[in-house]
């Protein structure tokens, strides 16, 4: 008899579980959506000043007027932004980023500093005894270029004075629903793109060239890191969803198994009693 | 007669896209009016109002600063951050005058930045000249 009850209440709990991962599953679905949404509004911004900045950097002036952010160095200090969730329950999502991070810092012969985004890669980081140089969590669904301003600023403040050489972003790369992989691109110095010789136009500058490399390397940046969070937040909702889903899954097909041992424990039950009920009925008609 | 491609794009969104007949921009060293076949241009933008027109059509729009870039048959504007004249909200620009002026008087304070007080201050000027003046063009019709 205890054993029936034991099944029966462990049925209920599976059966909560489910619907709270259903939930989790359609909350992550809206979200995701929505976050994709936003990664692709971005795009043709980030086309377009890819391409004026690789047109610019291959004008035969380009080595005169030579940026600050483009300048290559000798590295001894190397800055990582690390982008994550600040919540799990996303798969093997955050584990992949943070693995794919610690590698890369494993192979440095330098220090490397952290500029780490959500709560995921600051916990993972602290563990790991990382030096953080700065911390930025509850960044929300859609961050704005408001929200993102203070990362770059500080990524940029930092290159540009020499605290730190060579600039990496750590970010979760949104492929499809299904597909997420942790990537990791070099920030600054900025690598413009080649050029085909035959798109290159010649422009007229106001005020000038260099005025005008400054300001757009500047935003190119800016625009990298938020868009790199904005992916990041399309992977995590994506993984979520499909966790949760699979999670839904499995406690569906735990609830068959249970009701079966529970159908089975019951049926039993009633055999042994009926099987009581008529072995005294026997023995009271022989007496 | 000839038209030209306009875009206006934000890190954030695609705000506006249309064929036109003449764009006009506030370029940092003055105002320019573009019409098709453009020699290629490439400017910084000082906040203002970008007016697109299309025969009778005219399209009113403030940009707080960006880029633009021009070539014969386009016009691209890379910009910090854009809103349609109907789009603004004037009483807050409003606001963010006062605030700026404000500042302008207690310049000695720590920490005091005048030129992004002066670039607030001009953000906030722009906004509420093209929203005044779409408001006026509207009582006319």
């Amino acid at each position: 008899m205890a054993n029936i009850r034991l099944i029966s209440r462990r049925i209920k709990g599976v059966r909560n579980i489910a619907k709270i991962t259903r939930a989790m599953e359609m909350v992550a679905a809206l979200r995701m959506k929505k976050a994709q949404e936003r990664g692709l509004a971005g795009r043709p911004y980030s086309e377009k000043i890819t391409e004026v900045i690789a047109s610019l950097a291959a004008l035969p002036q380009a080595g005169e007027i030579l940026h600050p952010l483009l300048e290559r160095r000798e590295v001894k200090k190397i800055a990582v932004v690390h982008i994550t969730p600040d919540r799990g329950l996303a798969g093997g999502l955050v584990g992949n980023i943070n693995r794919k991070t610690i590698s890369l810092i494993d192979e440095q012969k330098v220090p490397v500093t952290m500029v780490t985004v959500g709560r995921k890669g600051l916990d993972a980081m602290r563990r790991y005894g990382q030096d953080i140089r700065a911390e930025f969590t509850r960044l929300g669904d859609a961050p704005g270029l408001i929200d993102t301003l203070p990362i770059s600023r500080i990524i940029i403040d930092d290159f540009s004075n020499g605290l730190v050489d060579v600039v990496y972003l750590a970010y979760s790369r949104f492929v499809s629903t299904a597909v997420q992989r942790a990537e990791i691109v070099q920030l600054l110095p900025v690598e413009p793109a080649e050029m085909p010789a035959s798109q290159n136009v010649e422009y007229i500058y106001e005020p000038s060239a260099g005025a005008v490399l400054d300001g757009l390397l500047t935003r190119f940046v800016e625009m990298r890191i938020s868009h790199g969070i904005l992916e990041s937040i399309a992977s995590e909702q994506s993984a979520r969803m499909v966790a949760m889903r699979n999670a839904t899954e499995n406690a569906n097909e735990l609830i068959i198994d249970l009701t079966l041992a529970y159908n089975k424990a019951r049926q039993e039950s009633i055999t042994t009693e009926l099987l009581d009920i008529t072995g005294g009925a026997a023995a009271l008609t022989q007496a | 007669m000839a038209t030209i491609k306009i875009d206006i794009v934000t890190a954030e969104r695609s705000v506006f896209s249309e064929e036109v007949d003449i764009v006009i921009a506030p370029g940092i060293d003055g105002e320019l009016g573009i019409l098709p076949r453009h020699t290629p241009l490439m400017t910084a933008l000082k906040p203002g109002e970008i007016i697109a027109r299309k025969g009778t059509d005219e399209y009113s729009l403030v940009v707080s600063g960006g880029f633009l870039e021009v070539r014969p048959e386009r016009v691209i504007i890379l910009a910090d951050s854009v809103e349609r004249a109907e789009e603004i909200d004037i009483s807050r620009a409003e606001e963010a005058k006062r605030r700026a002026e404000q500042r302008m008087t207690e310049k000695y304070e720590p920490g005091f930045d005048a030129a992004r007080v002066e670039a607030t201050l001009q953000r906030a000027l722009a906004r509420m000249k093209v929203a005044e003046r779409h408001r006026k063009r509207r009582r006319r019709l």
